[in-house]
């Protein structure tokens, strides 16, 4: 436990990278990365809640009994998502609409029940948060990034601006389902070839 | 009796849960290796789906709505989803031996399957009745199923191919995935 805190925070930016070094929570990642807008809600979604339920569960790991952990995580999880789901619904409530189900999805993601089981239940609140903040950093990358690719093939724009100008013809391939998950694939590729190095 | 086919269809086909939907890939990754493991997850996917969209919806009419607390839904459905799992666990353990030594090891993954989840809060966003939700869970589990089993049958052969080293394993797979979606795809518009 000697590690310091930027290096908990550092190491959710590229070697425990999630979704491509830890491969969870793949189905926000495809579904909701048809455009930079999206990925970055959903990303910032998650780093809230992965860093309150963090805190949360790293406060009270000596008081939860360890048979029932999972159930306590589960919960603890849940009760953040609602708290981000109202709250998307009353500011931004045009991004609530387009990511639609996988906002109280992100109960399911695996990389939260992942972080609590991991990390927060065995660490102290400080180097809890970082985890979180890291890990939850390294995934809005991840999200951004390959919604940044497949929103510039595949409509032509970045954040909304016309990049090619507008004789670009869309690849619609890239922003559709068999796109999401060719992409992701050939980023996951390129990853290794980085990291092998 | 027309529209619960047609439902039933656009259901396992045209927007199938894995393919076109992007909802419980983590299980299949992660089960779809063997065509053991893909048919064993298929079933209990199934099986609990049809179970857990009949519950959900229960729930959601009779306890959520009634009393306003639609803004609990999603910490109820998933105490309903992991508690079913352990209950059925449970149950077929004691009655049916055979088929908890066949779904063994998948029950609990369930809990964390979003298609559980996902196709419960369809459901309930599309506003089915009882019984088109019954019929929705049951085809959408289907094509999970499909899904899982034909890719499945894919990775058994990419296991006897040679792949570009940093292609191996999770990155083909995403790859195939797309291939597979792609034909998946020219069941758009069929309904």
């Amino acid at each position: 436990m000697a590690k310091s805190i930027t290096q908990e925070f550092v190491k959710g930016l590229w070697d425990e990278i999630p979704p491509f070094r830890l491969v969870l929570g793949l189905c926000p990642v495809l579904a909701v990365t048809k455009s930079v807008e999206n990925g970055l809600g959903m990303g910032v979604a998650v780093v809230f809640v992965l860093v309150c339920s963090n805190i949360l569960v790293s406060l009270l790991r000596n008081i939860i009994p360890s048979k029932v952990r999972i159930a306590c995580f589960i919960v603890i999880i849940a009760t953040f998502v609602i708290v981000v789901e109202l709250l998307m619904q009353a500011y931004t409530y045009a991004l609530f609409l387009k990511l639609g189900i996988f906002i109280p999805l992100i109960v399911v993601n695996c990389v939260l029940l992942g972080r609590a089981e991991a990390f927060a239940y065995k660490n102290g609140v400080v180097a809890s948060i970082a985890d979180g903040f890291g890990i939850g950093v390294g995934f809005t990358l991840s999200l951004a990034s390959i919604g940044a690719l497949r929103e510039v093939f595949g409509s032509g724009t970045f954040l909304g601006m016309s990049v090619f100008g507008p004789s670009y013809q869309p690849f619609t391939f890239m922003v559709e389902a068999p796109g999401a998950f060719v992409c992701l694939g050939l980023m996951l590729c390129m990853m290794n070839l980085a990291g092998n190095k | 009796m027309g529209d619960y086919i047609l439902l039933a269809i656009s259901c396992v086909l045209v927007n199938n849960i894995l393919l076109a939907q992007y909802l419980g890939c983590c299980p299949f990754m992660g089960t779809s290796k063997k065509m053991e493991t893909a048919i064993g997850m298929g079933m209990a996917v199934i099986f609990v789906l049809v179970m857990a969209g009949a519950i959900t919806w229960l729930i959601e009419a009779y306890v959520l709505k009634p009393f306003n607390l639609e803004y609990l839904r999603t910490i109820a459905f998933i105490l309903v989803i992991a508690s079913l799992v352990q209950f059925v666990e449970m149950f077929l353990r004691k009655s049916i031996p055979a088929l908890y030594k066949g779904l063994g090891i998948f029950l609990p993954l369930i809990t964390t399957n979003c298609a559980v989840m996902g196709v419960c809060l369809i459901n309930i966003n599309e506003e089915y009745t009882f019984v088109q939700s019954l019929v929705t869970s049951f085809s959408y589990a289907t094509g999970f199923g499909l899904a899982l089993v034909l890719f499945a049958g894919v990775r058994e052969r990419i296991l006897l191919a040679r792949v570009p080293k940093p292609l191996e394993d999770t990155a083909i797979g995403l790859v195939t995935a797309g291939m597979l979606s792609l034909a998946f795809f020219a069941f758009k518009g069929m309904v």
